[in-house]
């Protein structure tokens, strides 16, 4: 391979059957058809799930995100309930997850030794690979029970005060389901971080260290700074995670479709609606609703994504590293 | 090292053809409705034993999703735990020039299942009591509507949990059925549905999910199948029937149930059986369908398929108690096998 790349200076005069020979026009025609089937699967997606709800589109019209009754029987479907649901839970998640996994990839990138580093890799690339039914399991057998007697008890007495934290403590709702996604992202945001971290160039540090600063100094002011997109990337990728987990929110968010502010009450997230009701959709109006909440997830990963962009690029313009790890 | 990838996929090929050879020469695809689906893939083992030339592929994806699939032509039979409704039977006749029988297997029921701290009594509950608790009307055990039927039973001030299916079911169809008939405000105001817009109460999913978070929930109330209580040895309450009995469920109560309700039973076989008539009857109860095409366009098909449901009418309804099925009425046995000659 390395030998045809350093041919390639003369390749524009060089004829199209030679290069083809070489086997470069091969290489680059099926590398550039694998790359578009990621954007025309997302186009056919896109279309299909348009095409797949357009009666609740004719019949709710916008309606359909502001309205809060989901009723397959009399036909009266809005999905209100269930963006809100999935928004508050992936918040939660990523307000757990976010600081403690990148306290933990800072600890064994920087910190920690090598030998320790790799070992505790092994057990988190482990855990990432955990499928997410296990989660869900779990979360009805450990962590619900937890959470109705110890976790929402102990909230409400002391920050009670608080709308969050009152109401009924059932053990599901939108905080236990939070929490077992935080649980379920972390290890992707401690492993990609970890790497992240690890690719920071050594003469970086040893600049900041140069300088007088301490270990800790050069770790929070140089090193983390210039892995900042890498960083982010994680987090997005554990942001995507979270909206779309199935299995595991549907066993422990308590599938209630309504609005709550606190964070005990039980809720609904679309993946989880969608995951419980399709199979069983009678009506024609009820699996179109369900699939047009599909368009609305797909739409929403789409802007929290574009979004998230934005805030790389506005950030990176003003520190320091442009790192795009 | 491609010589060796070809030769093995070759082998593989080869392998495959003679899987397909030794499945005989029929095959028949069918979808539908989990609840019956342990009695139904035993009775396709069984009655493949006795004709290895057939073999019958079942899918349960869901009543739902079986009728959707019948509809579409994508199987040659279907299965649903609610029989299909008016509109539905018009877009299968419209699509494909004929009608869709249905074919009563087996019967299941629904019952109430509770986690009260302290009460070990089997509780009676009133269709009044359980429509109230469901629509969210009664919210302490101690209201009257419980304690009445109860008594002996100290039941606590408590506020009741209530815990539904959150997954469409079969179960919730026959839930929501049987509270449909005895409450006009249930069905008024909810309805009756494989998934419905419940007025309180968590979900679970499942009947496994609904077990579970009834067992971690002090004082909730729940529902599920007969068969899963039985096999997961949870306790449930009684059901006040029509003719003012308080039964608990059982497979004699269930086929009781549908015997009530087969004189009037009306020739195409939809029918709900819940609320049904008679001192032994469980109110909770329902048939689950096959939902056959009337017209085939391969014969062999529709022969094999005749022959297997009246093979299941005889012989099949043996197997049924020894996986907690109650077995069909007589007089439904007798009036389907006439319906089988409609098959054309």
């Amino acid at each position: 391979m390395a030998t045809t790349s350093t041919s390639l200076p003369g390749a524009g005069s060089r004829s199209f059957l030679l290069r083809l020979r070489e086997g470069d026009e091969i290489a680059r025609l099926f590398t550039f058809l694998f790359a578009a089937t990621v954007v025309l699967i997302s186009i056919l997606l896109v279309l299909e799930l348009w095409h797949g709800s357009i009666l609740p589109r004719h019949k709710f019209g916008l309606a359909f995100f502001r309205t809060t009754t989901w009723d397959p029987i009399e036909g009266q479907f809005g999905a209100l309930p269930f963006i809100y649901g999935t928004l508050i839970t992936a918040a939660v998640a990523l307000l757990i997850a976010v600081p403690l996994g990148i306290g933990a990839a800072i600890f064994l990138a920087e910190l920690a030794p090598a030998r320790v580093s790799d070992t505790l890799e092994f057990f988190i690339d482990l855990l990432a690979a955990v499928p997410s039914v296990i989660y869900g399991i779990l979360g009805v057998f450990i962590v619900v029970p937890l959470m109705r007697q110890f976790i929402e008890p102990a909230l409400k007495s002391t920050l009670g005060f608080l709308p969050l934290f009152q109401g009924p403590a059932y053990g599901v709702g939108f905080l236990t389901a939070g929490i077992v996604l935080a649980i379920m992202v972390i290890p992707y945001i401690i492993s990609v971080s970890r790497e992240v971290l690890l690719s920071v160039p050594r003469d970086q540090r040893e600049a900041a260290l140069s300088l007088g600063a301490t270990r800790w100094e050069s770790t929070w002011r140089v090193v983390v700074p210039f892995a900042r997109t890498g960083i982010f990337g994680s987090i997005f990728l554990a942001l995507a995670r979270s909206l779309g987990e199935t299995m595991a929110v549907a066993m422990v968010i308590g599938n209630d479709p309504k609005i709550s502010a606190s964070l005990f009450a039980p809720g609904y997230s679309i993946a989880a609606v969608i995951a419980n009701e399709l199979a069983e959709a009678t009506s024609e109006l009820h699996t179109q609703s369900l699939i047009e909440l599909g368009l609305v997830l797909f739409l929403l990963t789409f802007i929290l994504n574009g979004l998230a962009r934005i805030l790389i690029v506005v950030t990176s313009q003003r520190g320091a590293g442009t790192a795009r790890a | 090292m491609r010589r060796v990838i070809l030769g093995g996929l070759g082998l593989g090929l080869l392998a495959a053809a003679g899987l397909v050879a030794a499945q005989g020469a029929l095959s028949i695809n069918g979808a539908g409705a989990t609840f019956p689906y342990p009695m139904y893939s035993k009775w396709f083992d069984e009655y493949h034993k006795k004709n290895p030339s057939l073999s019958i592929n079942y899918q349960s994806i869901g009543s739902g999703g079986g009728i959707r699939q019948i509809t579409e032509g994508t199987v040659d039979f279907g299965a649903s735990d609610g029989p299909m409704n008016d509109e539905q039977l018009k877009t299968y006749q419209e699509k494909h020039g004929s009608a869709i029988l249905h074919f009563p297997t087996v019967l299941g029921a629904v019952v109430p299942t509770y986690n009260i701290p302290g009460v070990d009594a089997t509780l009676n509950f009133t269709p009044e009591a359980l429509a109230g608790i469901f629509l969210g009307k009664v919210t302490k055990w101690n209201d009257p509507l419980i304690t009445g039927p109860n008594q002996g039973v100290s039941l606590p001030a408590s506020d009741i949990v209530v815990v539904h299916r959150a997954d469409g079911s079969g179960t919730t169809y026959c839930w929501s059925d049987y509270l449909s008939k005895v409450s006009d405000e249930w069905k008024t105001k909810v309805g009756k549905g494989t998934s419905v817009n419940w007025p309180v109460g968590l979900g679970g999913k499942g009947n496994e999910g609904v077990t579970g978070t009834v067992k971690n929930t002090p004082n909730s109330i729940g529902y599920v199948e007969l068969i899963y209580a039985e096999a997961n040895k949870i306790p449930y309450g009684n059901v006040k029937n029509s003719a003012g009995v308080f039964v608990k469920a059982s497979l004699a109560g269930v086929t009781a149930a549908a015997a009530g309700t087969a004189k009037d039973m009306p020739d195409d076989f939809r029918v709900s059986i819940t609320d049904a008539p008679g001192k032994a009857a469980y109110p909770i109860s329902t048939f689950t369908w096959l939902l056959i095409p009337a017209k085939f366009s391969d014969n062999a098909k529709r022969d094999a398929l005749k022959g297997f449901v009246s093979w299941m009418l005889n012989d099949g309804q043996n197997f049924t108690e020894a996986l907690s099925y109650a077995r069909l009425p007589k007089e439904v046995i007798a009036k389907e096998k006439k319906a089988l000659a409609n098959i054309q």
